[in-house]
């Protein structure tokens, strides 16, 4: 009865090859460690945010007179809508935290090397469209730091020579943030990047089931058709769509249920941590929630001390830490095109950073606590000192890019094994 | 290399386990989205319990009040309209109330507390339009009755209880809202704890 | 390299010391208790008889807070509303906004979220830092919120006090570097007595800005036993799986 049921659908839609393909005969490398669970975990938290967010949307009202009072409804008036709030408001920042770490991951095993270009630069624009989303959902409860953090934004674009007036008018679709900008603000945040991420997620996935998972050694499992002896092949049944092109070696595992397994129990810690957050401490200090924003949007009156949320400080010192307008945006957005460009910057043939010299271990390490400090120097007001902090970490930053092409090119790197294990 | 031999058993009992603890924290995750759609605070607040004082309403007057949204009326009946009640009861459909339109202290034949005092939902049972009170004019609706309501929608006839005629859309009588009597000049629409 | 790291996060924080800048009144602690009932009862009491004649709660309805701080719906309809208000509305005052902004300069401020925007140690501090000051409109200054435009409605209760300011000499400029508090008049209530009323206040205060946070607390424990739970049970059918990978 259950069979027919699955053969009928068969028949119709491809739905055990797919499951088959991409997860029960999925061959992953088995030596994938904690730092391969952010992918899986990013997903869950971007079903979250799409959950609550349709939630949300039942009982916000996108409007400048309404926006701030109806958040507050959901936080008193709605049954557990305090709840779901937090979820979203937590999730976001839950997102970047792991958007980072997944990032980290990548370049610390030089995932974006060949052949994984593309599927770098996918992840690249959804880190981008996510930006984006999160800056226009950080303007929808309309409190004084939504409203000025917008404000300040927006105002990025009016560096850009001759049209910049006009586009920031436009982006605004008015003379200051008003009811408008919130409205499209809320229409592109609900609607429009999300099915952006979405259909960018599902590149990513297409593009990394292509090319197949990087590992720690950063070394392949899929190796030429007939190079292989049938001893060294692996025991577990893998999909005809790998096994006709490859040879699969002994090191991988099934996606399912063995990684799916790891990942579930990176998930639950990391459900453990977004609990504690959400119950316990939802504005988390301040860097979540912060304080200003729990006071409506006021335009006559500018915050003392306006921050972007955490996940933007980073980028934002390197703006402030540049004396100069234009060439601060152009530094801020170049940041982030060095990261998507990193496959052609890295022109080194081995993947692992533990095959790699010491000099990346340690402009790697830097990078890190570069990338660090300037994020926390983006909380901090524009004192002297801590904008002569910001300049030298900008450099640090670039200096990161500009070193790794410099040494990348003939580098010393240990030998490689053949296998992931013996 | 795989020379630990499989315990299926082991391997099955953990994976129903897991299953089930983890079916507990799904359904758990679900509660938020499910009660989010209860009425809110404003909601409650809004549909509150509605004082009305009926002191001031004349015999064969009708007093309308807002609860829930919804219209309620509240009609002090003359002597002769409670007296013709009793009088038409084989033309109606439900002249017991046997079907649950209000509650149990109101279901008799003036379907209130008071025989005075009716209190009902002004909402046709057939579609939901408000019928028409004609304290005088309804003989011309149904012969020998006096007084009663009609929805100009589609036709539908009730009596002075409420009670639905035989043959018009409306399949029940009008529904009586919970309420109770605070004194003698003000009722509560909407709560009847400690009366039922 | 790593003790240069080190060092250099060590320095840190004086650098950002370093880069404050200013006077700023140190913020005593206002040490609240959510789980306190009676302090938040009387926390509301304050509430309604001292703020509410300006300051709304335009979020938050009378019933929630009744129910919440456990005083029968019918004791709140007769100590809490003093207007015409229903027990479902929010706690909101008759005010127009064009007088309140005539007779203080703006409009009162809603307090429903002010200790989410201020913190409550500054809400503490700042109930107890008025001294007279007769340059300004009602005769009165703060210590933690200069040129306040607010009366000092807790006057009776605290009675006034009288600030004496300390200046010291900073690279050949003179800054000022502290504000000493002293007792003028006494209030009805003894310097105990004011600042456990002061944190009654806050704590409601407190509540109101986050009515959620002790069910919050209640379901959060719950939610992270029920996590520790399926951990055990992942991990042990993680381990299982992977007992036949090398």
């Amino acid at each position: 009865m259950w069979k027919n049921l699955l053969d009928w659908i068969e028949y119709r839609i491809p739905m055990m090859r797919v499951a088959n393909m991409h997860a029960l005969q999925y061959p992953a490398p088995k030596n994938m460690n904690f730092w391969y669970v952010f992918g899986f975990i990013a997903t869950v938290v971007l079903v979250n945010q799409i959950l609550t967010g349709i939630w949300l949307t039942m009982n916000y009202v996108p409007s400048a007179e309404g926006a701030f009072a109806s958040v507050e409804y959901i936080m008193r008036d709605v049954d557990y809508g305090w709840v779901l709030r937090y979820m979203h408001s937590t999730g976001a920042s839950a997102f970047f935290v792991v958007v980072y770490l997944h990032m980290f991951r990548g370049m610390m095993y030089g995932s974006y090397q060949k052949p994984r270009e593309l599927l770098w630069l996918f992840g690249m624009f959804i880190y981008l469209a996510l930006m984006a989303e999160a800056f226009m959902g950080y303007l929808l409860p309309w409190g004084q730091m939504s409203y000025w953090g917008a404000q300040v934004i927006i105002s990025l674009f009016g560096a850009i020579p001759v049209i910049g007036d006009d586009l920031t008018l436009w982006i605004r679709g008015d003379y200051v943030i008003s009811g408008a900008t919130l409205n499209r603000f809320f229409a592109l945040h609900v609607i429009a990047l999300p099915l952006v991420i979405v259909v960018l997620v599902f590149l990513h996935i297409v593009a990394l089931h292509e090319v197949g998972s990087n590992n720690p050694q950063g070394i392949n499992i899929k190796h030429p058709k007939g190079s292989l002896k049938e001893e060294e092949k692996t025991k577990y049944k893998i999909h005809e769509y790998y096994t006709e092109k490859y040879d699969i070696i002994d090191d991988v595992v099934p996606f399912f249920p063995h990684i799916v397994l790891k990942d579930l129990v990176a998930f639950t810690l990391f459900c453990a941590a977004c609990a504690y957050v959400i119950f316990f401490n939802p504005a988390m200090g301040g860097l979540f929630l912060e304080p200003p924003n729990f006071e409506p949007a006021n335009p006559l009156k500018t915050p003392e001390h306006i921050a972007p949320v955490w996940y933007f400080t980073p980028f934002y010192a390197i703006l402030r830490a540049v004396p100069d307008k234009l060439l601060g945006v152009i530094a801020m957005f170049g940041a982030i095109v060095m990261l998507a460009l990193l496959p052609w910057i890295d022109r080194c043939k081995v993947r692992s950073v533990k095959y790699r010299c010491g000099f990346h271990k340690l402009n790697l390490a830097m990078f890190v606590v570069v990338f660090v400090l300037l994020g926390w120097l983006g909380l901090k007001p524009a004192t002297p000192t801590f904008t002569l902090m910001s300049q030298i970490c900008t450099l640090l930053y670039f200096g990161f890019f500009a070193f790794l092409w410099l040494y990348s090119k003939n580098e010393k790197t240990k030998p490689l094994p053949a296998r992931i294990s013996k | 290399m795989k020379n630990a031999p499989v315990d299926n058993g082991r391997r099955r009992f953990l994976t129903v386990a897991t299953s089930v603890v983890g079916g507990v924290g799904a359904a758990g995750a679900v509660v938020p989205f499910i009660a989010s759609w209860n009425p809110s605070a404003k909601a409650k607040a809004a549909g509150a319990p509605v004082e009305v004082n009926i002191s001031k309403i004349q015999p064969g007057q009708m007093l309308r009040v807002e609860w829930r949204g919804k219209p309620v009326w509240i009609v002090k009946r003359t002597q002769a309209m409670l007296d013709e009640l009793a009088n038409h009861e084989d033309q109606l459909r439900d002249s017991e109330s046997e079907v649950e339109q209000q509650p149990e202290y109101a279901k008799n034949r003036y379907r209130s507390i008071e025989p005075e005092i009716f209190v009902a939902v002004g909402i046709c049972t057939h579609l939901g339009c408000s019928p028409q009170y004609l304290p005088d004019s309804f003989s011309g609706q149904i012969q020998g009755v006096a007084s009663g309501f009609m929805c100009p929608c589609h036709g539908s006839k009730f009596d002075m209880s409420g009670r639905v005629f035989q043959s018009v859309p409306a399949p029940t009588n009008l529904v009586v809202p919970p309420h109770k009597y605070l004194d003698e000049k003000t009722i509560l629409v909407g709560d009847d704890s400690g009366v039922a | 390299m790593k003790k240069l790291i080190i060092t250099f996060f060590a320095l840190l924080p004086s650098l950002a010391v370093a880069a404050g800048g200013g006077f700023s009144y140190p913020l005593e602690k206002a040490n609240i208790d959510l789980h306190d009932k009676a302090s938040l009862q009387r926390g509301a009491a304050l509430f309604v008889n001292y703020c509410l004649g300006c300051h709304q709660m335009q979020y938050q309805r009378y019933q929630r807070t009744a129910e919440d701080l456990g005083i029968p719906v019918d004791i709140a309809k007769d100590n809490l509303i003093f207007s015409d208000q229903k027990v479902g509305e929010q706690i909101t005052n008759a005010m127009e906004k064009e007088d309140s902004a005539k007779w203080f300069g703006k409009q009162p401020p809603d307090l429903t979220l002010v200790s989410r925007v201020r913190g409550d140690d500054w809400v503490y501090t700042y109930l107890k830092t008025f001294y007279v000051d007769p340059n300004k409109t009602f005769k009165v200054n703060n210590a933690v919120f200069k040129d306040v435009g607010m009366p000092h409605v807790l006057e009776p209760l605290q009675g006034t006090q009288e600030a004496e300011m300390v200046y010291e000499t900073l690279h050949g400029e003179k800054v000022l570097s502290g504000i000493k508090l002293t007792q003028k008049e006494p209030g009805a209530l003894n310097p105990e007595e004011y600042d456990q009323a002061v944190r009654d206040l806050v704590n409601f205060l407190a509540y109101v800005g986050e009515p959620s946070k002790l069910e919050s607390h209640r379901i959060g424990t719950w939610v992270l036993v029920f996590l520790a739970v399926f951990f055990v049970f992942i991990y042990l059918l993680k381990k299982e799986y992977w007992r036949e990978v090398h």
